[in-house]
């Protein structure tokens, strides 16, 4: 029995890694920016349908898919917070709010425009296919989803830790006056900030698209788990969005399998209200003084 | 008293006698008015997330008119989207009821078709159902409805009956089962009849354990998983497409291999969207549902009509919404030619009458109780062959013969 135990709680952990990389794209742009995502959820779904299209044209398998996709995404949020977002930075929540869930509106509306309600699938040839590892067994696409989403977020670790540009954004959100008192232009990086943002949930999107079928219905769905992870693991800590995905998944997968499967998502919401009353700022947020 | 005209003719005869006159004039050019062709309003989900069975059902009724009029009836169809909405539903049938629509066919929803029913019981407009299984739209003591499709209850006693019946014909038996179903509306009814008939049924194995599964999980791999422990013989279903296709797809992901999986009534597994996105890995799932009979010359007319008209749709694999559906058009046109008239009372008296021994359909004729619901509609046994819902049984029906225990995933082309 504890091999079924053990494989439950295997599968957790790899969806839990691709929930954690497209909550870290809502923990870095709020980290920085200190603006919140609303529209993060329906973002990861257009990526998903990027990578239908771009799987179902050119026959691009979504892992590889997952880099033009990125680097679409990471062109759309410079823009976006170029063009629109910056403009809305400083100003009260409520108006940020409704921006964004505006945003989410459209983006969610234009899905249905083009695609219609059905979900698309992408049929790979490996859709099918498990690794079995002595008594466990292990789907292949869900492995390799995680090795991606693993390695994605140690691209942007090391991006923010050891490049010069990832060290002048973190100033940026440890102290903005500061930032801005040397130099730094601020606009500019927080147009990157969202830029990277945006290409996290589009490399979650399109890995994603991998164990789940793009849907449009999916949008709030994903915002919501979003929000949750970053709230359990602490808003604005890139580490502890991949903590918070990784617990969420494993939470999720073992409260299917003990209890009900269909009160998967009751658990999840659970965890994270015990979370906010016990710590706050998350497992690995700072407390704010 | 003195009468000044006794006897004679006043003027206020002439006028009453011409008025007469007029009136004895004008009642054949009444009786000439009577409409020719049946208008019929068609209430269905053509958007919204019924969409895809609602547009279905939309072609069932778009290839009635030429159909019914090679068996002499005229009906004219007047469109209405209910967008999967009840409070939508409502609004379109009071709108299609104004525009001219004598009768309604719909709406695939329940929820929807009760909400119509109200709006033709009021306006005294017959309601034709084409697909709707809660128990409820009969037994409110509705007069302008007719219901052509099984209720919840006559959906699982049936899909449960025939498990014994492929038991039979396919020399296996089950030891033990589990049961998974959808937590929605239909999921959670479905389950409670399943529930209620299951012991009726008499079948030789018991439920282990039934799993509820939230349908708009991104994965199944979970409940599979929880399945998996138990390794029953069975496992029955009740799903919609977009579930069952992540549920085989984690079985087949995690090397399950039932003898069976079997659909006691719900749709889900004979959906082009199943097909397209499982392959070969959608053959030999079971479906017990009601189904187009396809050795009925009615249904080969059907057919026939289908294919050009929307070449790039099957209708092997729609029959279940478009046969439904013309069969309501059917009813409909079949009560206003005997009527003679569009009138509602008149109209709904002619289609509470139907009697109707040609029809594309499973099951006897089609007649309607004091309900205004059909008891007659059988339910058949569908094995997914070449990615093709086909009959397995009833023999009388059947083209091909069921394949049990299911060959295994691997290999299948």
């Amino acid at each position: 029995m504890w091999t079924i135990y053990l494989n439950v709680v295997l599968q957790g952990v790899m969806t839990g890694l691709i929930y954690g990389l497209m909550a870290l794209g809502l923990s870095v742009i709020f980290g920085v920016v200190r603006v919140v995502n609303f529209a993060h959820g329906e973002f990861a779904v257009v990526a998903m349908y990027a990578a239908f299209v771009l799987f179902k044209i050119y026959g691009l398998d979504p892992l590889i898919a997952m880099a033009p996709i990125a680097l679409a995404f990471f062109a759309i949020g410079f823009i976006l917070q170029m063009g629109l977002v910056n403009s809305f930075v400083g100003r009260a929540e409520h108006e940020q709010f409704i921006l964004l869930v505006g945003l989410a509106i459209i983006l969610i509306n234009a899905v249905l425009m083009i695609f219609g309600p059905d979900a698309q699938p992408v049929n790979l040839p490996y859709a099918f296919d498990s690794y079995l590892i002595g008594p466990l067994i292990i789907d292949k696409v869900r492995v390799y989803a995680a090795i991606a989403a693993v390695a994605v977020s140690a691209g942007l670790f090391a991006f923010f830790r050891h490049t010069r540009t990832g060290t002048a954004i973190r100033a940026c959100a440890d102290n903005l006056v500061g930032a801005a008192v040397i130099g730094l232009n601020v606009k500019r990086l927080y147009a990157l900030t969202f830029g990277l943002g945006l290409a996290c949930v589009g490399a979650a999107g399109a890995l994603m698209e991998t164990i789940a079928d793009a849907a449009p219905s999916l949008g709030p769905a994903y915002t919501l788990l979003a929000f949750t992870i970053v709230i359990v693991g602490g808003l604005g800590s890139m580490s502890g969005a991949l903590v918070g995905g990784v617990l969420i998944g494993v939470s999720e997968a073992l409260a299917g399998f003990l209890i009900a499967p269909s009160m998967k998502s009751m658990f999840s919401f659970a965890l994270l209200i015990a979370v906010l009353v016990l710590r706050p700022q998350g497992l690995m947020g700072r407390r704010v003084a | 008293m003195t009468s000044k005209n006794r006897g004679g003719l006043s003027r206020r005869h002439l006028l009453g006698g011409a008025a007469a006159a007029t009136a004895l004039l004008a009642t054949p050019s009444i009786v000439r008015a009577q409409p020719k062709v049946l208008k019929v309003g068609v209430a269905l989900p053509r958007s919204g997330y019924l969409a895809a069975a609602g547009q279905a059902c939309y072609r069932g009724a778009e290839i009635a008119p030429k159909v019914l009029a090679d068996y002499g009836y005229a009906v004219e169809l007047m469109h209405v989207d209910t967008e999967s909405n009840v409070d939508i539903a409502r609004n379109q049938a009071e709108r299609v009821i104004a525009e001219g629509a004598q009768c309604i066919v719909g709406a695939f929803q329940s929820g929807a078709t009760l909400a119509i029913a109200q709006v033709c019981e009021q306006r005294q407009v017959p309601l034709c159902i084409n697909v709707a299984a809660a128990p409820q739209i009969t037994e409110q003591g509705y007069k302008y409805l007719v219901r052509n499709f099984q209720t919840g209850g006559q959906l699982a006693a049936n899909g449960l009956r025939l498990i014994k019946d492929v038991m039979a014909a396919t020399n296996v038996e089950f030891k033990n089962a589990v049961f998974t179903y959808a937590n929605d509306t239909f999921g959670t009814s479905q389950a409670k009849a399943i529930d209620k008939h299951f012991p009726a049924a008499n079948l030789p194995f018991k439920i282990e354990e039934s799993i509820a599964y939230d349908p708009r999980a991104q994965d199944l791999s979970v409940e599979v998983t929880k399945i998996r422990a138990i390794n029953p013989d069975l496992v029955m279903v009740v799903t919609r497409a977009s579930d069952a296709i992540k549920l085989i797809r984690d079985m087949v992901r995690q090397r399950f291999e039932p003898k069976a999986i079997i659909s006691p009534g719900s749709p889900g597994l004979y959906d082009e969207e199943f097909y397209q996105a499982l392959g070969p890995l959608a053959d030999y799932s079971v479906i017990n549902v009601p189904w187009v009979n396809p050795k009925a010359k009615m249904t080969e007319a059907v057919a026939a009509a289908f294919k050009p008209a929307f070449p790039k749709r099957r209708f092997a694999v729609e029959g279940f919404n478009v046969g439904f559906t013309f069969e309501a058009m059917l009813i409909a046109a079949d009560g206003f030619k005997r009527a003679g008239t569009a009138d509602g009372p008149e109209l709904m008296k002619a289609i509470r009458a139907t009697d109707l021994a040609e029809h594309v359909m499973i099951g006897g004729p089609i007649q309607f109780d004091d309900t205004g619901q059909n008891n007659n509609i059988g339910s058949a046994v569908l094995q997914n062959r070449d990615r093709t819902p086909t009959v397995v049984l009833p023999e009388s029906a059947a083209t091909m013969k069921p394949v049990l225990p299911m060959p295994p995933w691997k290999g299948r082309t």
